[in-house]
């Protein structure tokens, strides 16, 4: 039993880290597209990212996932444009997390890069340097160092935020931890493995605390 | 013959009109200092002559040569501006140098990045990245800061992070050096150092524009003073004439204000 338990909730682990994994993925260079959109001077191509943020931001991320897992095969001639099976929800359900939290992201983005002072492009300006060279050599690490705090914040909600794929079926922790409670032992099989998929979370997110602090750390050596 | 040459600058944020017919020019070797009130404009000539804001009239000439003309597109081309900005140093008020290098690294940025636009750079980059160390360290030397070149910027005081800024702007030897109210940001113990050291720069005949509210620093260094008032030159001369013995009403009135204060 024990080992049978295990094995379910382990393959179920390994489905949450692949979404986990392929939203990071998608979603970090995403947001800085959308950042760089809402801080554009073109008045059209920054009220289109603000208005994608707002909605998306705006909206329950669950009600976001089941609007592009159904909603297409709705309103489309050949029905759901999704695979079939699983292969079909994981899809479904890595589009709709990259686009929320790519909106998320843009926005630790822009208040990051506003966060530099002018100065610092002024002073690279008047050293010669270029709009790429500025970019890259000052503004850049100091933006990293300001997002930090703020992305560890994010990543580890989307950790956790994996289990709510759960409404379209996909097969994750919680979903495979749930599934117990179907079978034939009844509430009192439920106990354990539902200790044992928090404990999945709980060690996954420890570690992501380590490496942040790590991170944070290692760009202590400057204010 | 004077280095820089400014001919009837004009300037408008807006509808307000923050410089008005700035002319004045500027011999080698010579410290002009520009005093008066705040939003008088003191500062916007300076960030004009170091392109970071664009006049609406007049030009901007060094060494005789036209490095910016309102009336003349082709002297505003954003690919020569970068290049024209190197006759020009700049000191912030607020120092702003970049806290993740070290006061070394600070001075010596800008040269290096330079330095790979240079044909031979590949073949002998060893020995241009040394002799770009060894400048920056005689610059650090030179502001009495040998001893800080492993230092990042939050280690080091005000005045310590102002003398690396003045570092940073001579290592790349520009013609004319601008400081910008050099000391306004410091604690008043800390100014002292900060003078000595443009007054030492003065003493080397570093050519220097040199806006501030330290009258009698103006006095010592300064070879002509010009009194900026909403946006024009009121009076400019030697600062026997500007400041003892102004001719004008409203330099009186400025420089009487400093006396109480």
């Amino acid at each position: 039993m024990f080992l049978t338990v295990i094995g379910a909730l382990n393959e179920g682990f390994l489905q949450t880290l692949r979404l986990f994994a392929v939203t990071l993925l998608g979603a970090i260079p995403l947001g800085l597209v959308i950042s760089f959109g809402s801080m554009s001077r073109l008045t059209p191509l920054r009220w289109l990212a603000r208005t994608v943020v707002w909605i998306i931001r705006g909206t329950p991320l669950m009600l976001q996932l089941i609007v592009i897992f159904y909603v297409p095969g709705m309103v489309l001639e050949g029905g759901s444009p999704w695979p079939g099976g699983e292969s079909g929800r994981f899809l479904a359900s890595a589009i709709a997390f990259i686009i929320n939290y790519a909106c998320y992201f843009s926005e630790i983005y822009r208040g990051g890069i506003q966060g530099v002072p002018a100065g610092q492009q002024e002073a690279g300006l008047v050293l010669g340097m270029t709009k790429s060279q500025i970019f890259f050599r000052v503004t850049l690490l100091q933006m990293i160092k300001r997002i930090v705090p703020p992305m560890a914040n994010e990543i580890i909600t989307l950790v956790k935020d994996t289990s709510i794929a759960r409404i379209i079926s996909l097969q994750e922790v919680i979903w495979a931890g749930y599934a117990f409670m179907k079978g034939s032992h009844g509430y009192s099989g439920l106990w354990w493995p539902l200790l044992f998929t928090g404990l999945y979370y709980l060690i996954f997110n420890g570690g992501l605390t380590l490496l942040f602090a790590w991170v944070e750390k290692k760009l202590d050596y400057f204010k | 013959m004077s280095i820089l040459e400014v001919q009837n600058i004009e300037k408008h944020f807006g509808a307000t009109r923050v410089l008005e017919d700035i002319s004045f020019t500027l011999a080698q070797g010579q410290a002009l200092a520009i005093i008066g009130s705040s939003g008088s404009g003191k500062t916007t000539l300076l960030r004009c002559l170091n392109f970071l804001e664009r006049p609406d009239q007049g030009r901007i000439l060094v060494k005789g040569e036209t490095l910016f003309d309102a009336a003349d597109p082709a002297t505003q081309r954003e690919a020569d501006v970068r290049k024209k900005r190197l006759h020009f140093g700049l000191v912030f008020q607020s120092f702003n140098l970049f806290p993740q290098y070290t006061a070394l690294q600070n001075v010596t940025l800008a040269r290096e990045l330079l330095a790979r636009e240079a044909p031979d750079y590949k073949a002998n980059r060893r020995e241009i990245h040394a002799r770009i160390e060894a400048q920056g360290r005689a610059l650090l030397e030179q502001m009495g800061l040998s001893d800080r070149a492993g230092h990042y910027p939050h280690q080091l005081s005000g005045g310590q992070q102002q003398r690396v800024a003045i570092a940073r702007a001579l290592a790349l030897e520009p013609d004319i050096l601008c400081f910008d109210e050099p000391t306004s940001a410091l604690d008043p113990e800390l100014t002292g150092e900060v003078l000595r050291v443009i007054r030492g720069l003065a003493e080397r005949r570093t050519t220097m524009v040199i806006v501030t509210h330290e009258m009698a620093f103006a006095r010592d260094v300064a070879d002509q003073v010009i009194f900026m008032d909403g946006g024009v030159i009121v009076e400019q001369g030697p600062p026997g004439e500007v400041l003892e013995h102004p001719r004008e009403e409203r330099t009186r009135q400025f420089l009487s204000r400093y006396a109480q204060s």
